[in-house]
């Protein structure tokens, strides 16, 4: 093992032992607070991957602003405080099965699929640098951004549609 | 780096995100088991753009995409979140049963 990939493997078991307490967790607000260092930790392992612009947007957008939403949804629903015992449905057993089940089956074809590829991450030009994932974005995919804008946009007028109560039936 | 890192972690936070959405019956915890798998499929992307060496960059551009569609899914969910807490006093989706077949509901009691 190089220490690059050691590196990720630590910073992997974070993330994913963070990810199983968010799903695991009594308390509604710990599991937004996990969520924060799942997705810290896999902001982590992109800069390990070389994609460090996609590594601040993660940053900035999963830890800024979706754990902002998501605390403000958990308060806004009047959410216990403290521990509340009935965070999980009777369906445990059969998501567990279905879960480990996914698991199993996803491991074992990528395992024996890429059992031997290898990432050359030392090369000449810094393909995740601003610079060049600015460029590429601008060039060649400028019309699904421009898309996307105006999805954001009708997406944030519907939800304003939808919280606001005084607009809509007369 | 070998690659079966990355990927196996990607599969692995994909089904404690499959775990999550079944098993929560709060709808803010299944929203974000919903993130957790988005971010299993964002490393598969970046992971893959990475070992190819994609001169579109296409798995870094897809991957913002995907960051700005989760954040459009997590603003448009909580509305309606918000919505069924201030029609019903309860956000368990377990709890929703007005679409039922009147057949499988005779069944499920």
């Amino acid at each position: 093992m190089t220490a690059a990939e050691i590196v990720f493997v630590l910073i992997g078991v974070v993330a994913l032992a963070s990810a199983v307490l968010v799903v695991t967790t009594r308390q509604l607000v710990h599991a937004a607070l996990w969520l924060v260092v799942s997705f810290g930790a896999l902001a982590a392992c992109y800069l390990l991957l070389t994609a460090e612009f996609v590594a601040w947007v993660q940053v900035l957008i999963y830890v800024g602003a979706i754990v902002v939403l998501l605390l403000f949804g958990i308060m806004l629903t009047r959410a216990p405080i403290g521990r509340s015992d009935d965070l999980d449905s009777g369906n445990r057993p059969a998501a567990l099965v279905v879960a480990a089940g996914t698991a199993a089956t996803l491991v074992t074809v990528l395992v024996q699929a890429f059992r031997t590829a290898y990432l050359d991450l030392g090369g000449g030009d810094p393909a995740g640098s601003a610079s060049a994932v600015g460029a590429s974005l601008f060039r060649s995919w400028v019309l699904p951004f421009e898309l996307l804008s105006v999805l954001l946009l009708a997406a944030l007028v519907g939800a304003i549609v939808l919280s606001r109560s005084d607009i809509g039936e007369h | 780096m070998h690659l079966v890192y990355p990927v196996v972690l990607a599969a692995l936070l994909f089904s404690v995100g499959v775990y999550g959405v079944l098993a929560r019956r709060n709808a803010i915890l299944v929203l974000m088991s919903v993130e957790l798998m988005l971010n299993a499929v964002n490393l598969n992307l970046v992971t893959f753009d990475a070992w190819l060496r994609d001169t579109l960059h296409s798995g870094q551009a897809l991957t913002l995409f995907v960051i700005v569609i989760a954040a459009a899914e997590v603003g448009l969910g909580l509305a309606i979140v918000l919505l069924v807490f201030r029609n019903r006093e309860t956000i368990a989706v377990d709890a929703l049963r007005e679409l039922v077949e009147p057949d499988a509901e005779r069944v499920h009691r």
